[in-house]
């Protein structure tokens, strides 16, 4: 997708003053936050399986090149390949090329962030191959030419009206007097197109939740049953991963599913989790004839050794955006981004550069929301923090907060100048607030004058107080 | 140098060479002979008759049907009326399994079953699962000639059976169930866990049933 990165101030003015994208981003807060809490309280071994999951990742990243050569082995011993890749681009040509020598023409996909962000679908088109998107979501988002706005819910930005606009608009085919009101209806129609695309597909392409090293299978999670129809009625099967989401054993897996749909939707369990192992058996009635695993790096081997590299643990729940006020007020396009919230937030700065990516880890309230329903238990807001640090070091920060930062700095080394200084503008502050003791105009405030009051400061400043109180 | 090299010496350059390389491949060889069982949920820890209800408490909610039947033989009459009440056809998809062949189908002459995989064309299909999961309210079904995969995902009705025995209270049992079978660090080309029928939320996050999976789910609990 083309990065907008730089532009999300302006992307956000524009998501906030879009009605009927706020009415949308209100099912975020209604439809995961409390399904979420409720799946944690049943279980009360929730926040020991956060610690082992933890652990688990943590131990797999000490030893990834190990459990990668695992891996591998086992995949070729169950008549499957693997191929590697350090680009998005190595991996977009070794895709094609699977695709070519299949003689695919489509090929039907299941939901996977990874080939957004290597942005595979633009290239099979490109190059004359139809990628055809199976999840609901996805496949709408399609129709529309636009990218997911979330990670697992993707079309969470659309209301249905919008949808059955581009039902019509595209699936001409039937009648025009056709009812879509309904959800459902929308359901039935896109179930009904898809079921041909399946079977008219040469190729299938699913992500992977993880990939596991004793037994060399990949593993995806969903509720639509797509990137199982994705992966069995193809004469191929492809799954694109990243690296880092192998992890060692079947129970090592078993452990961390049980936090992924409940941090994700509130599941206990997704309704269909399934574990592939190479391509059809010998005697396997149904089933792809070829399996290949695409494994990419796109820039996380050189997140690991950095202050990043526990972001390397993520599963890519959601839990993080959807519990994030600045995501519920400006939805994920705004992020301009593939991975949008407080995951994209770290992550984008390390795929594509904080240069470009700069906005993102400073578009956060450091409430610590994030950091506090991570089943993986990343902490979010010291990420960011490390890349505003990155962002000032390298002089990249805007001017206005360098030279604030830089006033700052010099009265925050001079203890009694800073306690001058700050009991004058207390005084001043409060003089101008008047009797309404509020200020709905401050000159280099307009950040926060323009959207409201700010109150005048009352009494003493707290070191004044504890002075006082101490001497007293 | 070719891309997995690549990839791998960059990750041996950042990891923290403790000791020896022979020590760090001792420790992965060691996990990936003897997997450990991690944390076990207490929920699924309890008497056989407790988790087969919960079992079917858990994926009732998740939009599933069921019922339980005495012995084996009870199937093919169950599987007819299940479909004679839904107005389907008396057609039913099933594959090779030998414990659904011995149900003795002859006792419903009028029902039609069709052997094989399922070209897309099938409104119900009948699986025999390999064990289920109390804890979340899971089945388990193995692909291949028995329990053709297409049968769990292309027709509209999806019927289930599972021994009253193999409802285990947890996952890692399920799995030692598959190591059993299929030994340790083998599979089946799919392992699918199934926790209902299909489903999404993808417009407005309303969820409806039958996304592009079954739109019903039928549990037949036996024994």
């Amino acid at each position: 997708m083309q990065i907008t990165t730089p532009a999300f101030r302006e992307n956000s003015v524009r998501a906030l003053n879009d009605p009927q994208l706020q009415k949308a981003l209100g099912n975020v807060e209604k439809g995961f936050v409390a399904k979420r809490a409720a799946a944690k309280a049943a279980l009360p071994e929730f926040e020991a399986l956060r610690d082992q999951a933890r652990a688990i990742k943590t131990h797999t990243l000490a030893h990834l090149d190990l459990y990668l050569e695992a891996y591998e082995a086992k995949v070729k011993t169950a008549g499957g390949h693997v191929h590697w890749a350090e680009s998005a681009e190595e991996a977009r040509r070794i895709i094609l090329d699977i695709c070519r020598k299949a003689k695919a023409r489509t090929v039907t996909k299941g939901k996977s962030m990874i080939t957004e962000e290597i942005n595979l679908n633009d290239y099979l088109a490109e190059n004359g191959i139809e990628p055809v998107e199976t999840d609901l979501g996805e496949y709408i988002i399609q129709l529309r030419q636009e990218h997911p706005s979330h990670i697992i819910a993707p079309a969470i930005h659309l209301n249905k009206e919008q949808v059955e606009e581009d039902f019509r608009r595209v699936h001409t085919h039937l009648p025009e007097t056709r009812d879509l009101s309904e959800p459902v209806a929308l359901l039935s129609e896109a179930r009904a197109v898809l079921r041909e695309r399946y079977f008219a597909a040469d190729v299938g392409i699913t992500g992977a939740n993880f990939l596991i090293a004793e037994t060399g299978s990949s593993v995806i999670v969903t509720n639509e049953g797509n990137g199982d129809l994705t992966q069995t009625l193809g004469k191929v099967h492809v799954v694109v991963a990243s690296i880092e989401k192998v992890v060692p054993t079947l129970e090592d897996c078993a452990g961390i599913l049980r936090l992924l749909a409940r941090s994700a939707t509130g599941q206990d369990m997704s309704v269909y989790t399934t574990f592939s192992t190479g391509p059809r058996r010998a005697e396997d009635p149904d089933g792809p004839g070829e399996y290949h695993v695409v494994l990419i790096d796109n820039g996380r081997t050189a997140m690991l050794g950095s202050e990043f590299e526990e972001m390397l643990r993520c599963i890519r729940c959601g839990a993080c955006m959807n519990h994030c006020p600045v995501y519920h007020a400006v939805g994920g396009h705004a992020y301009g981004s593939v991975y949008p919230g407080p995951m994209g937030a770290v992550l984008t700065p390390s795929l594509n550069g904080i240069r470009i990516a700069g906005h993102l880890p400073n578009a956060s309230t450091f409430c610590g929301r994030c950091e506090s329903v991570c089943p993986m238990k990343i902490p979010l807001p010291k990420m960011m923090r490390h890349w505003r640090e990155r962002e000032f070091e390298k002089h990249l920060a805007p001017a206005a907060s360098r030279y604030g930062l830089g006033i700052w700095a010099f009265f925050a080394r001079r203890p009694t100048l800073y306690r001058l200084a700050s009991r004058l503008g207390i005084r001043l502050l409060a003089l101008l607030g008047g009797e309404k003791r509020r200020l709905s105009r401050l000159p280099l405030a307009g950040g926060w004058t323009d959207h409201r009051d700010l109150p005048a400061p009352e009494g003493e400043s707290f070191v004044a107080a504890f002075n006082r109180s101490r001497g007293a | 140098m070719d891309s997995r090299s690549a990839i791998l010496s960059k990750i041996r350059a950042t990891r923290k060479m403790e000791g020896d390389d022979a020590a760090r491949r001792a420790t992965v060889a060691e996990r990936l002979a003897r997997p450990v069982s991690g944390i076990i949920p207490a929920r699924g820890q309890i008497g056989p008759e407790e988790r087969i209800a919960l079992f079917l408490d858990m994926i009732g909610k998740a939009g599933a049907t069921h019922e339980r039947l005495p012995q084996i033989a009870d199937v093919p009459s169950a599987a007819a009326r299940y479909l004679r009440e839904r107005n389907l056809p008396a057609h039913l998809r099933k594959g090779a399994d030998p414990r659904l062949a011995a149900a003795g189908w002859e006792t419903e002459p009028a029902l039609a079953l069709l052997a094989g995989a399922s070209d897309g064309q099938d409104l119900a299909a009948i699986s025999h699962a390999e064990c289920a999961i109390a804890e979340t309210g899971t089945l388990m079904l193995l692909s291949g000639p028995d329990n053709p995969v297409t049968l769990t995902f292309l027709p509209e009705h999806h019927l289930v059976v599972i021994p009253a025995d193999a409802v285990h209270g947890d996952m890692e049992r399920a799995l030692a169930r598959l190591r059993a079978i299929h030994g340790k660090g083998e599979m089946p080309r799919t392992v699918n866990f199934v926790s209902g029928p299909s489903r999404s939320a993808d417009i407005e996050q309303t969820i409806l049933l039958g996304a592009h999976g079954p739109r019903a789910l039928h549990v037949l609990v036996v024994g």
